[in-house]
């Protein structure tokens, strides 16, 4: 999955060099804090985000719009949508 | 404090069944001897395997030339998939399997393409059900030597559609490698039809650690991947642990009489588990498949916990669980199972009973979780989130 280059997001978050469930924490703190249909990229190098921050999207409604890479980093773009 | 241990890692290893230790202590003293020689000691020692091996062949419903008794489970895996592999390198040098092997068997996996073979992995769904279309088109892809398909998932408990893939496999004319390490007693081996090849492990019944089950039926190609020993029908090499051995079909033979009423206990403690869990715990995603599952095993993952810090408060409360957390594993990967499920992997809790296991033990375990999680959210300043 990879989301559409035109899409860019509206915040970056850096995680990298934390250990899963510090980047689902840091993307459950920001994303409510942000308008209804912001585009929140997740930037997370521990393995577990890509399958932790797509599991959390789902129980939480949210829109997980897939993961690009970002300067030899995985980075999981969301989008606010509720 | 005086914390009473509450032991629920059967799915690792169950503790040793009373008639284990029986059966062990007096082997002990009467099966040390080599069974292959031609002196008074070495034929007793004879005896005992050979009861050993009838008692296992019945309970699985099997001839006892088909069983071998290996070093642990793991190196029955790693003989049926390489042992099988090369008794069809003539079909082919692929091998299929599920998502959700265990690692014993993805680790034979890649021993078999690191040596320039072909491995295919079959997805599962959400709930951790093998797809039955993607590994009916797998096996009858060309090329194809040996499909491997666990029959009851060790980390989440979904029941594998082994009969399904069973017959899929036979209409390519693909032998069936099946590991039935959680499986065995709680399903009768009979219903796991039309696998080829068996493995289990003595300690996941209740047996002593360190004896596995290779079972090859009659008429399944299977060449050592290994040097030739003759011992165990060339299939297992080295001196076999006899005493272990001797106690581990003692313990097969005793859970597999009651197995059908302790299973229905056990799942009835399960399903107790998975109602309050949700019910008690918020923001908790209960894994596996609710109805066609492992009678003894339940697994969940709690959103926002790390998985090693909520393992290490239920120990000193004095549950011994087990995770699937990345934080919990060696490699600090995720485990493949919650991967290709694409469920929630921190936070993750795998409990599973056994015989000695309580009605009262589950309903202390289901008191304190919720509270153990609630402080390790306060600790975290996760709540509300």
């Amino acid at each position: 999955m990879t989301v559409n280059d035109t899409e860019q997001p509206d915040e970056v978050l850096d995680c990298l060099g934390q250990r899963c469930p510090l980047p689902v924490i840091a993307l459950a703190r920001r994303l409510p804090q942000l308008p209804v249909g912001a585009v929140v990229r997740v930037l997370a190098d521990d393995p577990a985000a890509a399958v932790d921050i797509p599991a959390w999207c789902r129980m939480r409604g949210q829109e997980f719009l897939g993961v690009t890479t970002v300067d030899g980093s995985p980075g999981y773009t969301v989008r606010r949508t509720g | 404090m005086v914390v009473t241990s509450v032991y629920l890692d059967s799915a690792t290893a169950a503790p040793l069944h009373p008639v284990a230790r029986q059966a062990l202590l007096a082997a002990l003293d009467d099966g040390w001897a080599d069974p292959a020689k031609l002196y008074s000691q070495a034929r007793r020692a004879r005896q005992l395997l050979d009861a050993a091996r009838a008692a296992t062949a019945e309970v699985l419903g099997v001839r006892p030339d088909e069983i071998s008794f290996t070093s642990s489970g793991t190196a029955a895996a790693h003989a049926a998939v390489l042992g099988g592999l090369a008794g069809h390198r003539r079909a082919g040098d692929t091998l299929v399997h599920s998502a959700i092997e265990h690692s014993a068997v993805l680790y034979a996996a890649q021993w078999h393409t690191a040596a320039g073979g072909r491995a295919v992995s079959v997805p599962v769904d959400r709930l951790g059900r093998l797809d039955l279309e993607a590994w009916s088109a797998a096996v009858s892809a060309p090329g194809v030597g040996l499909a491997s398909l666990i029959s009851a998932s060790h980390e989440v408990g979904t029941v594998q559609p082994v009969a399904a893939a069973a017959a899929a496999c036979a209409e390519a004319g693909v032998p069936l490698y099946v590991d039935a390490a959680q499986s065995i007693p709680h399903t009768p081996a009979q219903e796991l039809a039309g696998w080829s090849t068996l493995s289990a492990s003595a300690h996941k019944w209740g047996g002593p650690p360190g004896v596995g089950l290779l079972v090859v039926r009659k008429g399944t190609r299977w060449t050592p991947p290994y040097p030739h020993d003759e011992r165990e029908a060339g299939r297992a090499p080295g001196a076999p642990n006899l005493p272990a051995i001797v106690a581990a079909a003692a313990a097969l033979r005793a859970v597999a009489a009651d197995a059908a009423v302790e299973s229905a206990r056990l799942s009835a403690l399960v399903d107790r588990i998975r109602a309050a869990v949700p019910a008690t715990v918020p923001d908790v995603e209960m894994v596996g498949d609710p109805v066609a599952r492992l009678p003894h095993l339940v697994t969940f993952s709690c959103l926002y916990v790390d998985g090693e810090a909520l393992l290490h408060a239920l120990d000193r409360r004095g549950f011994a669980v087990s995770s699937g957390s990345s934080c919990t594993s060696s490699t600090l990967r995720p485990s493949h199972v919650l991967e290709a499920m694409g469920v929630l992997s921190h936070g993750n809790v795998r409990v599973s009973l056994h015989r000695d296991t309580t009605e009262a033990e589950v309903k202390r375990f289901l008191a304190e979780l919720p509270g153990v999680v609630a402080d390790l959210r306060a600790e975290a300043g996760v709540v509300g989130l």
